[in-house]
């Protein structure tokens, strides 16, 4: 059948980018095939596993539960626009990589989205509020143990870069 | 999966989004937060013809909080209401049972009104809005109308919302004074829906007896079902009150069904034992405000 499609325009990590999309099309899709940033992982595609999370307008939402045309006009920051202008990692991604905090990296992505507005809105999280924030994200490998010192490390990077 | 297709509508008005549902009838769905709707899509449990995406349509975002109670518009999201430090001072409640709601990132997106509108009984807002007897705003292009928590709920995710019409928003009603309240529930997971759930009311009277005390159970019925419990907690002063034979009367009442999860047995003395702690802890509740 030929559905209507839609024009949708999407500021991705900064750039503007335009796509086509029938009303049907995820956010998480239109990321992947429409604007070819794959970074945006697709897990359960029904807002159980929070791999396919982005910020929206700042706020981490599931992208598998948005319609892109519903995003039309926002702003979306995916994981591959975590890292700083100069490509440098940041906090919260340099953290990740000291701890460990990865193993096959699939829920990777929706983790550093989650963490990184986390940290922005509480930088100094109790072991407790850690856990809560990420207990919305699925991982099958780590058993969170070392996602959790990420949390807290990242925040300890934050800080020291702040005070620096 | 993925959605099925269908006509995406993405009104500017509320009047422009009325008409369009007007016409798409019973086969149009209102998309608010989405995080229910969404997910039905997406495993192809529904598939209405007709989109009507409400997110542009200006000032349905509102929260509105007074002494008679707070007002959420259809666009206020659960991590707003949650966040409204107004909202929490009128209803603490409302705070009370949205961090049971899913997790952070889920609230961020997901509307309280279109919880109720969902209707479903594991969900905590439907609950809220049956103990303390708020109602819901539906308009349509013929009008409005306020529909009571108690004619709402009709079966489990199924509510008196009529084709053509819109939840504009939802009214929880202020408690009187030295009232107090309380959410708990078990869930296999922080943040799944609860296996069961009591929310619980308690108003104390001038000489700190209880006045009034009432829960609305979730997970263990169609709808929510809500308990007056005032008569099992007789006129004893709340601080030495024994919730026992209140928690005893939640149990008599409820009517579970097993599942893979859990029996029916289980939810129902489940009920009971959370019951007696929500009573405990809003009666706590109540006494802190006289202090």
């Amino acid at each position: 059948m030929n559905e209507t499609r839609h024009r949708v325009t999407l500021t991705v990590n900064g750039v503007v980018r335009e796509a086509e999309v029938p009303g049907r099309r995820l956010l998480s899709d239109c990321l992947r095939h429409d604007l070819g940033l794959t970074g945006t992982h697709v897990g359960c595609e029904h807002g159980v596993c929070g791999a396919c999370t982005v910020l929206l307008d700042g706020e981490p939402v599931r992208s598998c539960l948005t319609l892109a045309v519903t995003a039309d006009g926002h702003e979306i920051t995916t994981v591959e626009g975590l890292a700083r202008g100069d490509g440098e990692p940041s906090p919260v991604q340099r953290a990740f990589t000291e701890c460990h905090a990865l193993q096959c990296g699939f829920c990777t992505p929706g983790f550093l989205c989650t963490v990184t507005a986390f940290l922005r809105d509480n930088p100094a999280p109790s072991e407790e509020e850690a856990l809560e924030a990420v207990a919305g994200n699925l991982c099958r490998c780590t058993g969170y143990q070392n996602i959790l010192k990420a949390v807290h490390r990242a925040a300890e990077i934050q800080s020291e870069e702040g005070g620096a | 999966m993925k959605p099925p297709p269908f006509d995406y509508h993405g009104p500017a008005t509320l009047g422009e989004a009325l008409d369009v549902l007007a016409e798409a009838g019973p086969d149009g769905k209102v998309l608010a937060g989405g995080q229910s709707l969404i997910p039905l899509l997406n495993m192809r449990l529904a598939a209405p013809g007709h989109i009507v995406d409400v997110n542009r349509v200006p000032g349905l975002d509102k929260i509105e909080a007074g002494p008679a109670g707070v007002r959420v518009g259809a666009l206020a999201r659960h991590a707003a209401v949650e966040r409204s430090p107004e909202a929490a001072a009128v209803l603490p409640l409302l705070r009370q049972a949205l961090r049971l709601v899913a997790h952070p990132v889920i609230r961020n997106r997901g509307t309280v009104v279109g919880s109720l509108v969902h209707a479903d009984p594991s969900a905590e807002m439907p609950a809220v809005l049956a103990l303390l007897g708020g109602s819901v705003r539906l308009a349509s292009r013929g009008g409005e109308r306020e529909a009571p928590a108690a004619e709402f709920f009709t079966g489990p995710m199924e509510s008196a919302l009529r084709p053509g019409e819109l939840a504009v928003s939802a009214f929880f009603p202020a408690l009187p004074a030295r009232s107090g309240t309380a959410f708990h529930e078990v869930a296999r997971r922080h943040g799944d829906y609860a296996v069961a759930g009591v929310a619980a009311a308690v108003t104390l009277d001038d000489d700190l007896r209880v006045a009034a005390a009432r829960v609305a159970c979730v997970s263990v019925g169609p709808v929510p079902v809500v308990v007056d419990v005032t008569a099992a907690c007789g006129t004893r002063p709340a601080a030495s009150a024994g919730w026992e034979a209140a928690a005893a009367a939640v149990r008599d009442r409820v009517e579970p069904e097993g599942d893979i999860h859990a029996t029916a047995d289980y939810r129902r003395h489940l009920t009971g034992v959370l019951a007696a702690r929500a009573l405990r802890d809003a009666a706590a509740a109540a006494h802190g405000e006289e202090a």
